[in-house]
């Protein structure tokens, strides 16, 4: 019986078994559902987090073009498209052997930033800060961005600025402020005018101002509630990220560094070209997604978390100033507890934030901006890596390119993917600490969806709910008949059938 | 030769010279009549039928009828354009037309026609073709997922270029491009970027390769410029009284 509570990812006689379902989660980019299994004792045996990804694009970009894949990826995903516009580009920037002029790599740099802090403000403000603000299990009526407007109408409006801010900086730099076409292979397409720049060095100054107070509000959030941020959801992990040759946060560019849970080095600067000599990835029967692994731990234990938390706490130093004080505040807090919190998380995003503020400061200074020379091209090869830390995480795009030009092979690894094993392990530590042997109601079963968005993970569908997407919860018994269902309405109302639910 | 005939469009005098289309003359004169494959360059050819017109209460293609004096001729009324909207319907749903990573969005006329006509909607349902690209030729590249048939290659490369390199084959729903070549593919012929070929067709298939998306989005052709406006720049002009004796 321990073993199976300590694991939790496989009921022994899940027959005999009550299931209850979150379907889909709410106030995650996409679609994701839950699954609990429960004995009649209210006490769960199995926890897993399952997420409808769409594998068809490595299929359907087969036989394409190889300059078509920076556009045509961007589809996969209306939440981070220029990430994936970056990493397809980056990929190709090897099958042509290119090295960037200064130009297109600022150029590309200040589009990743920009793309950066609107991501992060979105998922801050619009999808947590009901959570963090009015609490978990707060009342649900008013647990959405609506709330926080009346509640706290200064920071729903520095959340829609700052992101407002992020997507002119797209804009800007990829033509559009979704779906752009600014990364080509070997370079960009336009540079950024005197006037664009302006435009943008306006603003500058208030939106790292901000991206500061948004670093302020995460630490208080932290130190007012410190045994729940603490304990929740914690877990240890390897990690997995990239860093620059000086050890330094890179966003946009540098080696592989794999650390285990207890912080010995497994690999680092590694050329991440060869990605496939040190992570592997694994196939569940239980789900579609992949659940990718360190190779030199194993399968079962080389499970890994990648995204802010780790960036923030595995880099050696943040190359800006402010940043970096805040990098240093955050791992010395409370004896270097957040660092190893999943709500953690929330904190090292607001530094991301703020760093990507402080980076598109820097680069809006940098006349190379303003350069002419755009692309460049060198010997030909046969495959193409790109990398990229994505704002949830490492992203990896992988293509075999023949010598017609045409795409003939593409393996995609998303930061959704890669942490998909550590969401599994949060939300059953949550389903232990908080679920476990308790009548259930919705502000528990919040606590599940608390813990997966602190990991801000994207599961890859363009629905774009901001905490208004429908939420079915349903008590099935071992037989398949449904017991009860607890359901919350695209308005936000809660509807209750039957009272196997506690209301609180 | 009388040089001063005229007919009516839309209610205005359109002026014409002997031997020209509808089309012709009312391009030259300012007037815009919606069309895929006539092309100022070449003889008119009257397949897509998007120029269709009405004369007298018939309907005609307007690039292949030659104008006459008198002529009472409606274009830009609400039952030809819900027609004209009905065929780009058609042929989006013909081929496979993912204008958001195609290379040719902006610079393309079935889009420009799209957006131009308030093509809102799909219509029909998409037949989702299955056709493979050509790419064996190192520079040049062949979607066939793009191809509306309207000829225009097939002309530009057998009357400017002397080559024959495009055909057409098969009849109705499977009628489709060819390469002139025992293989079948564009690298056993002896096209080259410079033909007349290479410039010619409307839509996204007859592509210069590793070109893609280097001219940005936003700053292309018909980003600029609706394509209503866009014909009239490029159509010939009779420099006024030219020929008037
Ligand atoms: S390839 Fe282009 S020019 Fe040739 S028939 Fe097809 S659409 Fe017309
Ligand atoms: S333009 Fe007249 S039929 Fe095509």
């Amino acid at each position: 019986m321990t073993n199976i509570i300590d694991t939790l990812e496989t009921a022994e006689h899940p027959e005999t078994l009550r299931r209850v379902a979150i379907d889909p989660v709410s106030r995650v980019e996409g679609h994701g559902k839950v699954t609990l299994l429960l004995d009649e004792n209210d006490h769960i045996h199995q926890v897993r987090l399952h997420i409808v990804e769409f594998r068809g694009f490595e299929k359907f970009i087969q036989g394409r073009p190889y300059w078509e894949a920076p556009v045509m990826v961007q589809r996969l995903c209306g939440i981070c498209p220029v990430s994936h516009h970056l990493a397809a580009s980056k990929a190709m920037d090897m099958i042509v052997g290119a090295t960037l002029t200064p130009t297109a790599e600022k150029v590309r740099r200040l589009m990743h930033y920009g793309q950066m802090l609107q991501s992060h403000a979105l998922h801050f403000f619009h999808l947590c800060s009901p959570d963090l603000l009015f609490g978990f299990d707060s009342d649900v009526a008013k647990r959405n961005i609506v709330g926080i407007a009346a509640a706290y109408p200064e920071i729903a409006k520095q959340g829609v600025l700052l992101r407002k801010y992020g997507q002119e900086v797209i804009r800007v730099t990829a033509g559009k402020r979704i779906h752009g076409t600014g990364s080509i292979p070997g370079g960009v397409n336009k540079n950024v005018s005197i006037e664009e720049r302006d435009y943008l060095l306006k603003d500058i100054e208030q939106i790292v101002a901000w991206s500061r107070e948004s670093v302020g509000i995460a630490q208080k959030l932290f130190e007012k509630n410190l045994d729940l941020y603490n304990s929740f959801g914690r877990f240890k992990a390897h990690t997995l990220n990239l860093v620059r040759d000086d050890g330094a946060m890179d966003l946009y560019h540098g080696g592989l560094r794999a650390r285990d849970m207890d912080g010995n080095t497994l690999f680092d600067h590694y050329d991440y070209s060869h990605y496939w000599d040190v992570i592997f990835e694994d196939v569940k029967p239980w789900s579609y997604m992949k659940f990718p692994f360190l190779r030199s731990i194993g399968p079962e234990q080389g499970w890994y978390r990648v995204g802010p938390l780790t960036r923030v706490t595995q880099c050696d130093f943040i190359p800006t100033p402010l940043a970096e004080q805040a990098r240093k505040e955050f791992l010395a807090f409370n004896g270097g507890s957040a660092a190893g919190a999943t709500l953690g998380f929330h904190w090292a995003r607001m530094i991301e934030m703020l760093h990507s503020a402080e980076q598109i400061r820097e680069l809006l200074h940098d006349p190379d901006l303003q350069g002419t020379d755009l692309v460049t091209k060198g010997q030909r090869q046969e495959r193409g890596v790109g990398v990229i830390e994505a704002p949830r995480g490492t992203l990896i795009h992988h293509y075999k390119v023949d010598e017609h030009d045409q795409i003939i092979r593409c393996n995609l690894i998303v930061s959704t993917t890669h942490n998909n094993q550590a969401m599994n392990e949060g939300i059953r530590q949550v389903a232990r600490q908080y679920l476990d042997g308790r009548k259930l109601t919705e502000g528990l079963l919040n606590h599940i969806e608390v813990a997966i968005r602190a990991f801000d993970p994207c599961l890859s569908c363009a629905t774009h709910a901001l905490g208004k997407m429908p939420l079915e919860v349903e008590l099935v018994d071992a037989e398949g008949t449904m017991i009860s269902t607890l359901s919350r309405s695209m308005d936000g109302a809660f509807s209750y059938q039957n009272d196997n639910l506690a209301t609180d | 030769m009388n040089n001063t005939s005229t007919f009516q469009l839309d209610g205005t005098d359109v002026p014409f010279e002997s031997g020209q289309t509808v089309m012709q003359a009312a391009l030259a004169a300012g007037h815009y009549i919606p069309h895929l494959c006539y092309h100022p360059e070449f003889k008119p050819h009257g397949s897509c039928k998007l120029c269709t017109v009405k004369v007298g209460g018939r309907t005609a293609a307007s690039c292949t009828m030659p104008a006459e004096a008198g002529l009472e001729i409606e274009s830009d009324i609400e039952e030809l354009n819900a027609l004209r909207r009905t065929l780009v319907q058609m042929l989006f749903a013909e081929g496979n037309h993912f204008c958001p990573s195609c290379e040719k969005s902006g610079n393309c006329m079935l889009q420009a026609l799209g957006y131009d006509l308030e093509v809102h909607t799909a219509g029909f349902r998409h037949m989702y073709p299955d056709r493979p690209l050509d790419a064996s030729h190192p520079d040049i590249l062949l979607d066939f997922n793009r191809c509306i048939l309207c000829e225009l290659c097939v002309r530009a490369s057998s009357e400017v270029d002397g080559k024959n390199v495009f055909a057409l084959a098969g009849r109705g729903i499977t009628k489709h491009l060819i390469v002139n070549a025992r293989s079948g593919l564009l690298n056993d012929t002896n096209i080259a970027l410079t033909d007349k070929a290479m410039e010619v067709c409307p839509v996204g298939v007859i592509l210069k390769k590793r070109v893609g998306f280097k001219q940005p989005i936003g700053e292309r052709r018909y980003d600029k410029r609706p394509i209503s406006a866009q014909a009239l720049d490029d159509a010939p002009r009779a420099p006024s009284g030219a020929k008037h004796e």
